[in-house]
């Protein structure tokens, strides 16, 4: 491995972290968005559960459309196959954890289920496919670093956010505000903050 | 047959108003969201949802006695992943800037919880009609708020309505509004509206898992519910 192709997955990866970072910039996971960031644990629980699950199905996802999918002129088959894959890998990651680690299926086996309908793991399936083939020297490996680096984007997000909340608890807010809709404007705001970062990996990098 | 008239009325007008996806039962955030940038994508993106809305919410009604209870959730995805193919192939058929606008939240219907959520609360316990209408209630308040969302965000964030422009001249467009951090600022000031001209003033429904529609089927929250009695 060369130094260009270790800069390349350095950029991929912080690139996914912050400049397309998935809750805000892409607009996906939002419901564990605004559903578990009430609490710091809660919020880095979901976030790691999320991230092993991006990892392990872009994993399997990848060579099956590349080598099973694609060649046999089935592309069109994609949704059905990656959630399909998804559902299954989950259901077998969380029987799998209560097997043999079930400390650490306390920990998170809560959040594996509501992960099957989450957003952001069919989203990142699709996107390295998506990226692969509008970038030739996007394979595997770029595809699994991204990958990597969508779920600790989603984990950054998360825990900043739990952290604006949990000073939120403490406001005086206006009737018809509370709850989700002060919510949503304290996500706007943090939203705007990751604007800032555009740009910054390109120019970091010397792209 | 007059009250049961009535009744079918009911779950059609349900969806639009009351018990709204959007705006009161907060589902579907994040196609919400990501294609409310402008009112001619709302509008796909939601009667796109809204077609396989109808026809997943009739199947999965026809099959509900004959889909096990266990293997329910499986099965419901199957149905609705082969609807959104449906309308996938058909928007690349004859719509593919369409296409290209909605991007990857085309196949991401999938996941949109409207649509599992209703198989999961409606379909699987009424029959065929009420569920069709369900559906399409529902489907039209999707398509409304996020025309709604479209609107104003592109008439503040580009000055166009349907691209024709609008506010030239008048005023400078505020570009943050097509950005991500608008779209969580308009949503969150039409939820504050909704629940405010609803009138009873009081926050909506606390979302994490009470809210999630797959919460019936999650074995560990059983336990914990289990644990707590």
């Amino acid at each position: 491995m060369n130094a260009e192709t270790i800069k390349s997955l350095v950029s991929i990866f912080l690139a996914a972290i912050l400049t397309e970072n998935y809750i805000l910039n892409k607009f996906l996971g939002i419901c564990p968005f605004l559903g578990v960031s009430k609490k710091l644990n809660t919020a880095v629980g979901m976030s790691v559960a999320v991230t092993a699950v991006m990892v392990i199905s872009t994993a399997v996802t990848w060579p099956i459309y590349t080598y099973i999918l694609t060649p046999a002129g089935l592309t069109y088959l994609q949704t059905i196959v990656f959630i399909l894959i998804i559902a299954a890998l989950v259901q077998l990651i969380e029987i799998i954890l209560r097997k043999f680690i079930p400390s650490l299926y306390n920990a998170l086996g809560i959040y594996l289920p509501l992960i099957t309908t989450n957003c952001a793991v069919l989203g990142v399936t699709m996107l390295v496919i998506e990226k692969g083939a509008a970038d030739p020297t996007f394979g595997y490996v770029q595809a699994l670093v991204n990958a990597f680096g969508s779920g600790i984007g989603f984990l950054v997000a998360m825990v900043l956010f739990a952290g604006v909340r949990e000073r939120l608890e403490f406001c005086d807010i206006p009737k018809s505000l509370r709850g989700l809709p002060i919510t949503l404007v304290a996500a706007s705001l943090v939203a705007v903050s990751f604007l800032g970062f555009s740009g910054l990996v390109d120019g970091l990098l010397g792209a | 047959m007059a009250k049961e008239k009535k009744t079918l009325w009911q779950e059609f007008s349900k969806g639009i108003v009351k018990e709204n996806p959007v705006l009161r039962l907060v589902l579907g955030t994040c196609a919400t969201l990501a294609v409310s940038t402008a009112a001619g994508n709302a509008i796909g993106m939601g009667l796109a949802t809204t077609f396989v809305l109808v026809c997943s919410n009739a199947v999965i009604s026809l099959l509900r006695n004959v889909i096990p209870d266990r293997v329910r959730i499986p099965a419901y995805i199957t149905i609705i992943a082969g609807f959104v193919t449906i309308v996938q192939m058909f928007i690349k058929a004859f719509s593919p800037q369409l296409d290209s606008a909605l991007g990857i939240f085309l196949p991401l219907i999938v996941v949109n919880c409207i649509i599992l959520g209703r198989a999961e609360m409606f379909a699987n316990k009424n029959r065929i009609l009420p569920s069709i209408l369900d559906g399409l209630g529902m489907g039209i308040g999707f398509t409304a708020t996020l025309l709604l969302m479209g609107i104003i965000r592109e008439l503040l964030g580009a000055g166009t309505i349907f691209d024709i422009p609008v506010l030239s001249g008048f005023m400078d467009p505020i570009i943050i509004f097509i950005l991500p951090p608008g779209g969580f600022f308009v949503f969150g000031m039409l939820i504050a509206l909704a629940n405010k001209l609803s009138g009873e003033g009081k926050a909506p429904e606390e979302m994490g898992c009470s809210g999630c529609p797959l919460a019936a089927s999650c074995s560990k929250l059983k336990e914990k519910e289990a644990a707590k009695k």
